[in-house]
């Protein structure tokens, strides 16, 4: 049974609850996400789309659990605690799992490594890495996108975009200019500045960089960076989101 | 029906090629051709790519000269930029491309051509390689090996890799070096330098014993193409334009790089994927000339360091009236080079003002059209780009230093197949011939072609109708 409510330094009252994530026995709050839980316990879930300061979008699908009693697997990042849970975050088919899908990602579009300005800084890359990804058994697709360059200041390069869609939520949730959104379905599908003119173009763009900074791959990168150069730093959005309180 | 016989391992060139002997009907060979068959179209798919990210990419069309790639590109940018770079951000670049010549200098004596020197041209195919080298001679084979470490150790000090480093980016270079770094450099240059004029005083008691090769191994009058300084020393990184005759009187002279369109033209032929660049006032394929260590030296005046001039002076003694001709001779000129390169360095790294932090201009697209000029190990490396307005590449172009010598090695395999090749009676020891020519060039065909994959050399003997009477194949075991 969950314990009684508590109240939060916010003020709001929530009930903790009791789990287990990979045999660790764990209190946390009931509203937390499962994700929440185990960074705030120093466990490691693989995510890409998910990222602190931002609504939670569930759409890349790394951050799948076993849940006990469960038929199939959840995302962590948009699956709430309850009591009693029992959580395996990597059993040998969620590796199988986490590895596919970045297996699928790196064949739909153009991820050659090497000579991206994101080189040595992409999560994507990282994530490859982490998860053991060291080939790719589906053919690549090979689709060729258009790099939008119009812009004073950044580029998009949709070859390496992976529609996480943390541009259109930093945009829309923490700027508020809503430049940024999505078009198009299956392989058409990407992300679009204002309605699909080029970002130059954009009567709405701030350019503010925050799309940029908070890009996981070598899509959303600043002018004038070559191979490996682009760093980026979304340090400042949990601090920039909370003193918005999350509007 | 050919015969096929395979041997291994791997054939000392780098990229995939094969050869062609054509027999009269008395079975002496009529003509002789270089094919290059891989296609890789970096010229194309570049098309549509950001500006900045050039160097790196069309550093990939190699492995072995990454670095020249990274020179001509870079280059190439900041004419796009229309900046100046900073002299430290040049001088830093000089130092990585002198680096890459040593090493890919090392690589094609050392490992690639010693092995036909020391253990002779029809020793037996099995051993004749690095590996044969170390049983007969250790101390040489070693010293290849510490040579080209030392090189590419270098490299990656400068550039945080052996192959493909980044750091040489549009505008300069991206980080300053340390006094550190500076140090761990200097401190190999004197172990380099001992190791190149041993081998340099090895090899001259060498060549008396390849007097045949000499005088058939691609030895025909050719004019010679190479970067100057404004005061007419060896350069490898910036400069001008010499073009020499045959008979060494200057045809051209302080061309502006920016201006190569207007010697150079290329030239294609159906048999091969290597474009066939000439000097276009002498028009195709009468232009021909030859690039490479060999040219570099017969059209300086100096080199203008004190251990090389010294090795200048004996290398023009090769051949007193006019430049030097042989192809074989391009081996002499590598070790020449190998010795300035270790100079010069030494020079640039004692310069206190290597260590200057500002060593990179920044910039946008201000011009629409870049060309960038170097000198690879194997010749002149031309890097040429158009962009629009938003910095995208529209149009590339690449001029490799290996398809300069595309005319010189045709001509070169076809006189000493003529000479070696008897097509009644074929030994390996005579095919291993040919195909030592275009080792003295040392081609590098991935480049040359832009293309991937394994390295096999095939040599082709037809009858005067065409059909293959015998074939020898060196593939990748």
């Amino acid at each position: 049974m969950p314990g009684p409510p508590v109240t939060t330094s916010t003020g709001v009252k929530v009930r903790v609850v009791t789990l287990k994530i990979n045999e660790h026995d764990i209190g946390a709050r009931e509203t937390d996400s499962i994700l929440d839980v185990a960074q705030a316990n120093h466990i490691r879930i693989p995510s890409l789309c998910f990222l602190e300061g931002l609504s939670t979008w569930g759409a890349c699908r790394l951050c799948v659990v076993e849940i006990e009693g469960y038929p199939r697997p959840v995302s962590a990042c948009s699956t709430t605690v309850s009591e009693g849970m029992v959580i395996t975050t990597h059993s040998d088919r969620l590796k199988r799992y986490r590895r596919t899908i970045l297996e699928l990602l790196f064949a739909e579009r153009n991820h050659v490594c090497s000579v991206c300005v994101s080189n040595g800084h992409c999560e994507l890359q990282d994530l490859a890495a982490e998860c053991g990804m060291d080939h790719v058994r589906v053919p690549y697709r090979n689709q060729p996108y258009a790099v939008d360059s119009t812009h004073e200041m950044y580029r998009v390069d949709h070859n390496r975009c992976v529609l996480c869609t943390r541009c259109v939520r930093v945009c829309d949730e923490i700027e508020g200019a809503h430049t940024w959104d999505v078009m198009g379905r299956g392989i058409e599908c990407q992300v679009i500045t204002d309605l699909n003119q080029p970002w130059g173009d954009s009567s709405s763009c701030t350019s503010c960089g925050k799309c940029v900074q908070v890009c996981p791959t070598g899509a959303l990168v600043k002018k004038g960076t070559a191979a490996g150069e682009m760093e980026k730093h979304d340090e400042f959005l949990p601090y920039l989101a909370q003193m918005r309180g999350n509007r | 029906m050919g015969r096929t016989i395979k041997i291994d391992p791997v054939s000392r060139i780098e990229g995939h090629a094969h050869i062609t002997l054509h027999l009269d009907d008395d079975g002496n060979v009529d003509d002789a051709k270089f094919h290059l068959t891989q296609f890789r179209g970096f010229e194309k798919f570049c098309e549509g790519r950001p500006f900045p990210e050039m160097p790196a990419l069309t550093a990939r069309t190699c492995g072995i000269c990454p670095v020249s790639h990274l020179v001509a590109s870079s280059k190439a940018c900041d004419h796009l930029l229309s900046v100046t770079i900073p002299p430290t951000g040049a001088n830093l670049r000089r130092l990585m491309n002198l680096a890459q010549l040593m090493q890919s200098h090392a690589l094609s004596f050392f490992h690639l051509s010693s092995a036909d020197l020391l253990l002779g041209m029809d020793s037996n195919p099995k051993s004749r390689n690095i590996f044969g080298l170390l049983a007969v001679d250790p101390q040489l084979a070693k010293d290849g090996i510490r040579l080209r470490q030392i090189g590419q150790t270098i490299i990656e000090i400068l550039g945080g890799k052996k192959i493909h480093p980044g750091w040489m980016v549009p505008g300069g270079v991206s980080a300053p070096i340390t006094e550190e770094k500076r140090a761990e450099m200097l401190a190999m240059l004197p172990e380099g330098l001992e190791i190149a004029q041993r081998t340099f005083e090895s090899f001259k008691g060498l060549i008396g014993k390849f007097s045949e090769e000499i005088e058939h191994f691609g030895n025909f009058p050719t004019m010679y193409l190479s970067l100057i300084k404004p005061t007419g020393g060896l350069e490898h990184y910036d400069g001008y334009f010499r073009i020499k005759d045959a008979a060494g009187a200057i045809v051209e002279d302080m061309v502006p790089l920016e201006e190569y369109e207007r010697v150079i033209g290329e030239a294609v032929e159906p048999y091969s994927y290597m474009k066939f660049p000439y000097y276009l006032p002498a028009g195709y394929p009468e232009g021909i000339y030859r690039v490479g260590p060999l040219a570099r030296l017969n059209n300086c005046d100096f080199c203008g360091t004190k251990l090389a001039d010294a090795a200048l002076d004996e290398f023009r003694a090769l051949q007193h009236d006019r430049p030097v001709s042989s192809s074989f001779h391009f081996h002499f000129a590598r070790l020449v080079e190998i010795i300035y390169a270790l100079e010069r360095m030494k020079e640039l790294l004692d310069n206190p003002h290597i260590l200057d932090t500002r060593v990179r201009a920044r910039a946008r697209g201000n011009s629409d059209e870049g060309i960038g000029v170097a000198e690879a190990p194997r010749g002149t490396l031309i890097h040429h780009y158009k962009i629009d307005d938003d910095g995208l590449i529209t149009w590339a172009n690449l001029i490799i230093a290996t398809g300069h010598n595309n005319l010189a090695m045709n001509q070169g395999i076809k006189q000493a197949a003529k000479h070696f090749v008897d097509g009644n009676n074929m030994q390996e020891g005579m095919l291993n011939r040919v195909e030592a020519v275009i080792r003295c060039y040392d081609p590098c065909l991935s480049c040359a072609s832009h293309a991937f994959g394994q390295m096999p050399l095939r040599i082709e003997l037809q009858d005067s109708r065409g059909k293959v009477l015998d074939q020898l194949l060196r593939q990748v075991s």
